[in-house]
């Protein structure tokens, strides 16, 4: 959508590419990391009874940037006993794994990096890059701590896949489409429609779905807070275990690339379930642009629902992070192993006769 | 074929976000699991015990006030209670009040600090800054006592260096009627939280026998199923005139005497230690709180051993003088460095999450160790 018009527009393949790339970045990502840090520590400060950072800005709102400042400044250390090209490459890594699955996310039915009909495929597989990135991050430090960080994290972001990914094998079984255009698409602009009510199916195939949505929908919660390593899962970080696992080691702007990872993970995995279960960018309640009769308006809608739907899963997560206490590995691992996979493919089968119906 | 593991030797501290203070633990590990901890103390030594040689007696409180920081008023209440009991020294009753209102909210302030330390430790944030929220409020009365936060340097021998504020009594009675649906809001927040549940219960367990040999005391002793309080069992001060419970472990989650027993016993003794203080307020005398401090502090020739229950176990103080203006020897048998010795057993064949857990519940205090 957005390539095409750009391309039209300027008749250049590799700038509208190039643009459409760089967007999300620019755009989306960057931003809304100097925002999620600013939230998160917000949402903490006022469900602890403080006030948080109050003296950059108004009510500190000006304090990520001056943060950013900070990490730019500081010296690019690298410790002597690291393997110095892995230890410098971990962190693009990771951020690369990150930032490439927002090329597939639909902010809106017109701001979409890229149309691919594996789009859903494709977000799980790039994001697989992070645990590469972490694994390495934690081998190259020479560090214990960063080390057993990067062993739990690469057990427990695999491990979670799984459900993950049958969750989603049980979304393509309803809807018949990898693309997540396609499932957005399909999920029109009515709640009622969303996949978590049963999606576009009618009279008792929606019905009986429901239950099974409903349960897929916090399994797949559950298991992505883990991918992206959040309390109750962030085992891998482990402050007070582990100092901050495979990041220990890091410092300044590398530091401030996992940051930036961890965060734009957050919004990844939240975007994924809101197309997957809440519409995506689709609107609860139809389009004002409809009604008014401004088709440039729906756009700017659909994006606006979009971040929406996405900052609240992310606020859940920040509320779950501050009110839980954090796994141990071996429970960590239980939990998905005993729990997660056994009750997906329960789902993944009777949503799979469901549809047989 | 069989897969060839190495173990690792992991070096956890001095500078650790949770061994709570300046204490390194060699551990030995294989993979997540602990084959052997070996805790090296030392690091916050400050010749505490060999400098109190060179000091008269009344000089003494203040470095008493820099063992155990988190529990400061009841260092100076058994170190003052020794003096008094070498010297024959019959102190006010108003004093006696008074030291243990302070003694008790100390205790609360102490435990407060234990408990949400230990839920940071677990990963849970939150319950941290809940519990110094209501330990501020403990702070601001004891800085409207004395002046100061931490270490007060309140109780002398025979006496108080201040007596109550007007507002004390007041601030406090408001503190108890706030503080009590707090206690109930972290229960629910951590005690009761399931994942808090499944990672503290049925770690490391502290059995009853191992916990009299090694000679543990405290709300550790209690966990483990023991009613041993000296403030029942060797009554000092006016504890005897108060009515409150002594809390044992249960094994309410799990086996008595592990993690979770350890950690709700404090919770329970916060409430009792309410009850203690709402009691003594009501019945404190009026009186003079200087008028026993003696001019000059010469004990006779003698030597004594006086012990307290202090928010850690007992701690006792063993007091040598030769009848001069200072002391001989000053030995002080610190709870948490007897706690510290049975925390290798504790910690064996658990994973190296459980290792921060048990050490966030038998609550040491390191420089209480170290001296």
């Amino acid at each position: 959508m957005m390539y095409d018009w750009l391309y039209n527009l300027t008749g250049s393949e590799i700038l509208s590419m190039f643009v459409v790339s760089l967007l999300p970045l620019f755009v989306f990502i960057l931003p809304f990391a100097l925002f999620a840090v600013l939230m998160e520590r917000k949402v903490s400060a006022h469900m602890q009874d403080r006030l948080g950072p109050m003296r950059v800005g108004y009510h500190g709102i000006l304090q990520t940037i001056a943060d950013i400042i900070k990490l730019l400044q500081k010296e690019d250390l690298v410790p002597t006993a690291t393997d110095k090209t892995l230890f410098n490459f971990a962190p693009l890594l990771v951020f690369m794994g990150s930032y490439a699955a927002f090329a597939a996310i639909p902010f809106s039915g017109f701001f979409i990096g890229s149309k691919i009909d594996l789009g859903i495929i494709f977000i799980v597989g790039v994001t697989g890059l992070v645990v590469a990135g972490i694994l390495m991050a934690g081998w190259a430090s020479n560090n214990k701590y960063s080390l057993l960080g990067a062993m739990r994290a690469a057990a427990q972001i695999i491990s979670y896949e799984i459900p993950t990914l049958l969750i989603i094998l049980t979304v393509i079984m309803v809807t018949g489409t990898l693309s997540l255009y396609d499932l957005s698409e399909m999920q029109t602009p009515y709640f009622w429609n969303w996949l978590i009510l049963g999606g576009p199916a009618i009279g008792l195939e929606k019905v009986l779905l429901i239950p099974f949505m409903i349960m897929g929908c916090l399994i797949i919660y559950t298991s992505t807070l883990a991918e992206v390593n959040r309390t109750p899962f962030d085992i891998p970080e482990a402050e007070s275990e582990l100092v901050s696992g495979y990041h220990t080691e890091y410092s300044g702007m590398k530091f401030a690339m996992f940051f930036l990872a961890e965060y734009a993970n957050m919004f990844a995995v939240s975007a994924i379930v809101a197309v997957l279960f809440f519409g995506g960018y689709q609107s609860p309640f139809g389009y004002l642009g409809n009604t008014l009769n401004l088709p440039w308006l729906i756009p700017i809608e659909q994006f606006f629902w979009f971040t929406s739907k996405g900052l609240f899963f992310v606020f859940v997560q920040m509320w779950l992070r501050w009110t839980l206490p954090r796994f141990r590995v071996d429970q960590l691992m239980a939990f998905c192993w005993k729990y997660l996979i056994p009750f997906s493919f329960v789902i993944l089968l009777l949503v799979g006769l469901i549809t047989l119906i | 074929m069989a897969l060839k593991t190495e173990e690792m030797v992991l070096n956890m501290g001095p500078q650790h976000p949770s061994t709570h203070g300046v204490l390194r633990l060699e551990l030995q590990i294989d993979g997540e699991i602990i084959i052997d901890v070996i805790p090296h103390i030392g690091y916050l030594h400050r010749c505490f015990e060999k400098h109190a040689e060179a000091m008269t007696y009344p000089q003494i409180i203040p470095y008493t006030d820099r063992m155990d920081y988190l529990a400061s008023m009841y260092n100076e209440f058994g170190y003052a209670l020794a003096m008094e009991r070498l010297m024959k020294i019959e102190v006010p009753e108003r004093v006696e009040y008074i030291r243990v209102i302070m003694g008790e909210l100390q205790r609360i302030a102490s435990h407060l600090v234990a408990l949400g330390t230990y839920g940071a430790d677990i990963g849970a944030f939150t319950p941290f800054l809940f519990c110094f929220r209501d330990r501020e409020r403990i702070l601001h009365l004891f800085e409207i006592t004395c002046g100061a936060r931490l270490l007060y340097n309140y109780i002398w021998i025979g006496g108080l260096s201040h007596d109550l504020h007007p507002d004390f009594i007041r601030l406090t009675k408001e503190f108890i009627k706030d503080f009590r649906p707090n206690v109930k809001e972290l229960n629910d927040l951590l005690s009761y939280n399931r994942i808090f549940i499944e990672r503290t219960a049925n770690v490391g367990v502290l059995p009853i026998d191992t916990a009299i040999n090694y000679g543990v005391s405290g709300p550790n002793l209690r966990a483990s199923g023991m009613k041993w309080d000296l403030r029942r069992d060797d009554p000092y001060s006016v504890y005897h005139k108060f009515d409150y419970e002594i809390p044992v472990g249960s094994g309410e989650k799990g086996k008595t005497g592990d993690c979770w027993d350890r950690y709700f016993i404090r919770v329970r003794e916060m409430e009792e230690s309410l009850k203690i203080i709402e009691q003594a307020i009501e019945q404190i005398p009026e009186g003079d709180v200087k008028s026993a401090i003696p001019k000059r502090v010469k004990p006779p020739e003698g030597q004594i051993y006086t012990r307290v229950e202090n928010p850690r176990g007992e701690l006792g103080y063993f007091i040598i003088s030769d009848g001069s203006l200072n002391p001989s020897r000053v030995k002080v048998r610190a709870p948490s460095f007897v706690t510290m010795q049975i925390f290798p057993e504790l910690c064996k064949g658990f994973m190296v999450a459980d290792v921060v857990a048990i050490l966030g519940s038998v609550d040491i205090v390191l420089g209480e160790i170290d001296r």
